[in-house]
């Protein structure tokens, strides 16, 4: 009988405990803001392309979502702290981070763009034209990876940490290129007239994902075929079209 | 490689080869930086400390404005003043003095001089404000002219008590220097951070560089006691 009673018990904590977790809205955290990727309007609404990338992947899924704001640097504390439950705010998929938390697919991924002044002209995929060159990347990122393991040993690298300082040292010809995030580079080279981009951008990188805690490999699955479903269904492209005039898809 | 060192490095992921060698560049760059402005700023120092003594205030004011100006503001600033402004001078790029100040390594080799220079000079002037005034007289009384005076007497005497408050100019620039790497000098402190953004360790990568200071230091405080104990050889009692 007592045997019974316990089991009895379990099961029943287990379909409440199941039919909570449907009842309860998924709780997404977005580092705000990081244009354009997710921001406020002046009426102070939260958009973005992944705010809305989010919007259209809780109504594939058919669940009520909330979204969460939250600094950057406590992002993945704030996960494991069950502050909310997925984390959608332009997260690159590192080895590093996967040590703690579990990626979904990827769902975008920024090239990295190569940007000079005006009077430069060389092709960045000629080795032997950009022997010598003088390359600027900011410190630690995929870009400056890119550059350090490809060309490490034919041009000079100088790092970083600002966008700021990179582009004074372009401007005063210190640099001869830049190889920065396309979406840093257009907002701070070609927004100048002095600039331009030189080549075709680079795809790096393993992209950016949903970060979710471990255990929570069912919720992994369904945002998954969620996503699925938006990148082939073409809603995924809309949204980014609204945002982008290059692909980000991946 | 010798084979221990070779063991040790296979046991992490960050100290290999690669990460040993950048920090061996880095160790250079900090090594060269910090002794040329040193060497510079002393021999810099040592004539303006001279010119800040004398009466007249039209030869002492310039000098003292001087040190007041770069002991004035933070070294952080005079480095990006000179690095940053000097790229914005219309039409440097066209002058010669582009090839020099094009490399981040003068601009702060410039910066590092003139700061260590005015820290030096008030340092010198002190000592040479304290010479007893007897051995000037006596050094007089002997016929010896100005500049014979200030090489044997008044100079000789000053740098020996000025030489406890220069050794720690010299350990305040060699860890002053550590700023070198926000303007793209990859010096200890940058070799440091490249290596922190790349493991994601920030630990391992500044406590290995900060034991490099460390021993740095020690070597700066091992030299100084030496010179000390041959200056100085005439305050010490007889029996040690």
């Amino acid at each position: 009988m007592k045997q019974f009673l316990i089991a009895a018990g379990c099961i029943l904590a287990m379909v409440t405990g199941v039919a909570q977790a449907q009842e309860r809205p998924l709780r997404i955290a977005f580092d705000v803001p990081y244009e354009p990727f997710e921001y406020r309007t002046p009426e102070g609404e939260l958009t973005g392309f992944e705010v809305e990338l989010a919007e259209a992947m809780c109504k594939e899924m058919n669940r009520e979502c909330d979204f969460v704001v939250q600094a950057w640097d406590g992002m993945i504390p704030g996960l494991m702290a069950r502050k909310y439950d997925a984390i959608m705010s332009s997260m690159s998929i590192t080895e590093q981070r996967a040590k703690r938390v579990l990626f979904s697919e990827p769902y975008y991924r920024t090239p990295g763009g190569w940007f000079a002044k005006k009077s430069t002209s060389v092709d960045v995929t000629d080795r032997s034209a950009m022997e010598g060159r003088v390359v600027g990347v900011q410190r630690g990122t995929t870009m400056d990876n890119y550059v350090t393991e490809n060309l490490g040993n034919i041009v000079e690298v100088k790092r970083y940490t600002t966008a700021d300082d990179m582009r004074l040292d372009l401007e005063s010809d210190r640099l001869d290129l830049v190889f920065v995030d396309y979406p840093v580079g257009e907002e701070y080279f070609l927004t100048k007239d002095n600039f331009r981009e030189i080549g075709e951008p680079v795809k790096l990188g393993e992209g950016v994902a949903v970060a979710m805690r471990k255990r929570d490999r069912e919720l992994a699955k369904e945002i998954n075929k969620a996503l699925e479903t938006l990148k082939n269904d073409g809603t995924y492209d809309t949204i980014m079209n609204r945002y982008f005039d290059y692909s980000i898809k991946m | 490689m010798p084979e221990f060192l070779a063991e040790l490095l296979n046991q992490n992921e960050i100290f290999n080869a690669t990460t040993v060698i950048h920090y061996w560049g880095g160790l250079v760059t900090t090594v060269q930086l910090v002794f040329l402005s040193l060497v510079i700023g002393l021999f810099l120092a040592v004539p303006l400390a001279i010119l800040r003594t004398v009466r007249n205030p039209f030869v002492s004011g310039p000098v003292w404005l001087y040190t007041y100006i770069f002991r004035g503001t933070p070294l952080l600033i005079q480095l990006y003043i000179i690095y940053y402004g000097i790229g914005q001078i219309e039409g440097i790029q066209e002058t010669f003095w582009w090839d020099i100040f094009r490399d981040p390594f003068y601009p702060a080799l410039l910066a590092f001089t003139l700061n260590t220079a005015a820290y030096t000079t008030e340092i010198i002037r002190g000592a040479l404000m304290a010479t007893p005034q007897g051995e000037v007289e006596a050094a007089k009384a002997y016929g010896m002219s100005w500049a014979l005076r200030m090489r044997r007497i008044v100079l000789p005497s000053a740098f020996r008590r000025a030489i406890q408050a220069y050794s720690n100019e010299v350990i305040f620039m060699l860890h002053a220097s550590a700023i070198a790497s926000v303007v793209t000098i990859v010096d200890l402190t940058g070799a440091a951070r490249d290596i922190y953004s790349r493991f994601y360790a920030p630990f391992t990568a500044f406590v290995a560089v900060a034991l490099v200071y460390m021993a740095l230091t020690f070597l700066i405080v091992y030299g100084f006691r030496r010179l000390e104990q041959h200056l100085l050889k005439h305050q010490r009692p007889l029996n040690q």
